[in-house]
């Protein structure tokens, strides 16, 4: 599937302040459009929430980006910009490794620093099975590896999926951090509309094509909220 | 059967490393939940095996071509068609024990089926050591970058592991694995060779480091174990290496039962 990537018009250029430049975005799988004429540019040093009904393109938009999926039009990442990627569920039932392995595999890892900048124990996790971590645990150690070769970018796949609700806000908190202490610019999926406001400057709202893009504040108006989840439900019930 | 020193001790040492090679590289495909495809791939070698007996040239290299062509046309036709990797091989394993069945000569179809380790020679002893000892090297380098992209595709990607050309070497290797196996216990039973090392240490292993070393180390075993009680009973000694392994598979899960995976 990787090789699907130089198929892909994915671009490298000067782009201001923006980290990331998205232009006409289309996407069609097995002859369906799952994304049709996308567009948008997120700031450097931003966080922007990607937000929409189930079956509105939010994993394809991120693996699109990742250059794993063909597409029409053009994404435009900074010049030199490292990817950090969160995935939202890992198979690791198969496979006995343990946490060191695991953040072992990516080279250079400092595994004592990435595992306390996410406010993990090393002495406590690092022998454990990855496959016996609670969500919570699972999800800082997918931080602490995108993170451990300092990237530019940190893309999310609904990083609160498989966490209980206490765990959430150390999750969006230790993200927030992140962001600050590092520059990071942050891409994530979420279906949490409190979250997004809180957490992201930036939201976009997405059902295959855009429905909002702009402040996340605005999305405390229930009538933009109407437009983003309301309609969209129906429209998602169709797409299927 | 009657049998020198030698020949044995050619067998042995035959045995001990393509025993380690297959071990090692179950590991691998039993995370990938990939075990059966390791057996069903041994019979496609049955036609290149009968081609070689046929033409007179070595068995081996006949099997070797086959399981690289079917290897080739597996790789190539799941990623064109995306169907699943095991339907694709399980076309291609019928296909070949039908073509392979009809080939060989009946006299040597036995041979063929359970294999002739005891009839080892020299050369053969070093090939396999050769060819073993590349495939330990070969899937200790592709090891992290295989486990990676059988836990998540895009984590791989985002961590520059050429996902196609890793699958492709791996690919590759299960061919070679299956080939050297084959002489060790047949094409019938090379599955047990690289399915039963890998089951019983993933039963006693916490971690990636020891599963892959005990996998290496149960394949070695049980391959040995096998051949000498091959040569002190007269039973062939495909199926005793098997016999072995499965005793070690059931120790295994008698051990994890008490002690937990720590074992």
């Amino acid at each position: 599937m990787a090789d699907h990537a130089h198929r892909t018009r994915t671009e490298t250029e000067s782009l201001g302040p923006n980290a990331l430049r998205v232009s006409n975005l289309t996407v069609r799988l097995d002859g369906r459009t799952v994304l049709q004429d996308v567009s948008f540019d997120v700031r450097r040093g931003t966080t922007l929430a990607i937000l929409g009904p189930n079956g509105a393109g939010k994993t394809v938009l991120l693996r699109t980006l990742l250059g794993l999926v063909p597409h029409e039009g053009t994404i435009a990442w900074r010049e030199g910009t490292k990817i950090g990627y969160v995935p939202q569920n890992l198979f690791v039932a198969d496979v006995p490794i343990t946490v060191r392995e695991f953040l072992g595999i990516k080279r250079g890892t400092d595994l004592h620093e990435s595992l306390a900048s996410v406010g993990l124990d090393p002495a406590s996790i690092l022998d454990e099975r990855l496959g016996t971590l609670s969500g919570g645990q699972m999800q800082r150690v997918l931080i602490a590896w995108a993170i451990a070769d300092r990237p530019d970018v940190l893309l999310f796949d609904e990083p609160l999926s498989n966490v209980d609700l206490g765990g959430e806000d150390l999750i969006l908190e230790t993200l927030n951090r992140i962001e600050k202490a590092f520059g990071i610019t942050v891409l994530l999926v979420s279906h949490d509309v409190h979250n997004v406001i809180e957490y992201s400057d930036t939201a976009l709202a997405l059902n295959r094509t855009v429905v909002y893009f702009g402040p996340s504040k605005n999305l405390s108006d229930p009538a933009l909220l109407a437009r983003v989840y309301g309609s969209g439900t129906l429209l998602s019930k169709h797409a299927h | 059967m009657d049998q020198t020193a030698e020949p044995v001790a050619y067998a042995v040492l035959a045995g001990v490393f393509a025993g380690l090679a297959s071990g090692y590289m179950g590991s691998l495909m039993v995370a990938k939940r990939m075990a059966l495809v390791g057996d069903v791939l041994s019979h496609v070698a049955l036609p290149g095996i009968a081609l070689g007996i046929l033409l007179d040239f070595n068995p081996f290299l006949g099997a070797f071509a086959f399981l690289l062509a079917a290897v080739g046309a597996t790789w190539y036709i799941e990623r064109s068609t995306r169907l699943p990797l095991d339907a694709v091989i399980g076309v291609m394993f019928v296909f070949a024990l039908a073509l392979g069945v009809l080939l060989t000569p009946a006299p040597d179809l036995l041979e063929a089926l359970f294999g002739d380790i005891a009839n080892v020679a020299w050369l053969d002893a070093a090939i396999a050591v050769g060819i073993s000892t590349l495939v330990v090297l070969g899937v200790r380098a592709i090891y992290p970058g295989v486990v990676l992209s059988h836990i998540s595709e895009e984590l791989a990607v985002s961590a520059k592991v050429r996902v196609g050309w890793v699958t492709f070497i791996y690919l590759f290797l299960v061919a070679v694995v299956v080939a050297t196996g084959i002489k060790v216990v047949g094409t019938l039973l090379v599955g047990a060779l690289v399915i039963l090392p890998a089951a019983a240490a993933k039963n006693v292993s916490a971690s990636l480091a020891r599963y892959g070393a005990l996998s290496a180390a149960f394949g070695g075993v049980s391959a040995v174990a096998g051949i000498l009680l091959s040569s002190a009973t007269g039973v062939p000694p495909g199926p005793l290496v098997v016999l072995v392994g499965t005793g070690m598979f059931l120790a295994s899960v008698v051990t994890k039962r008490i002690m937990g995976p720590r074992g």
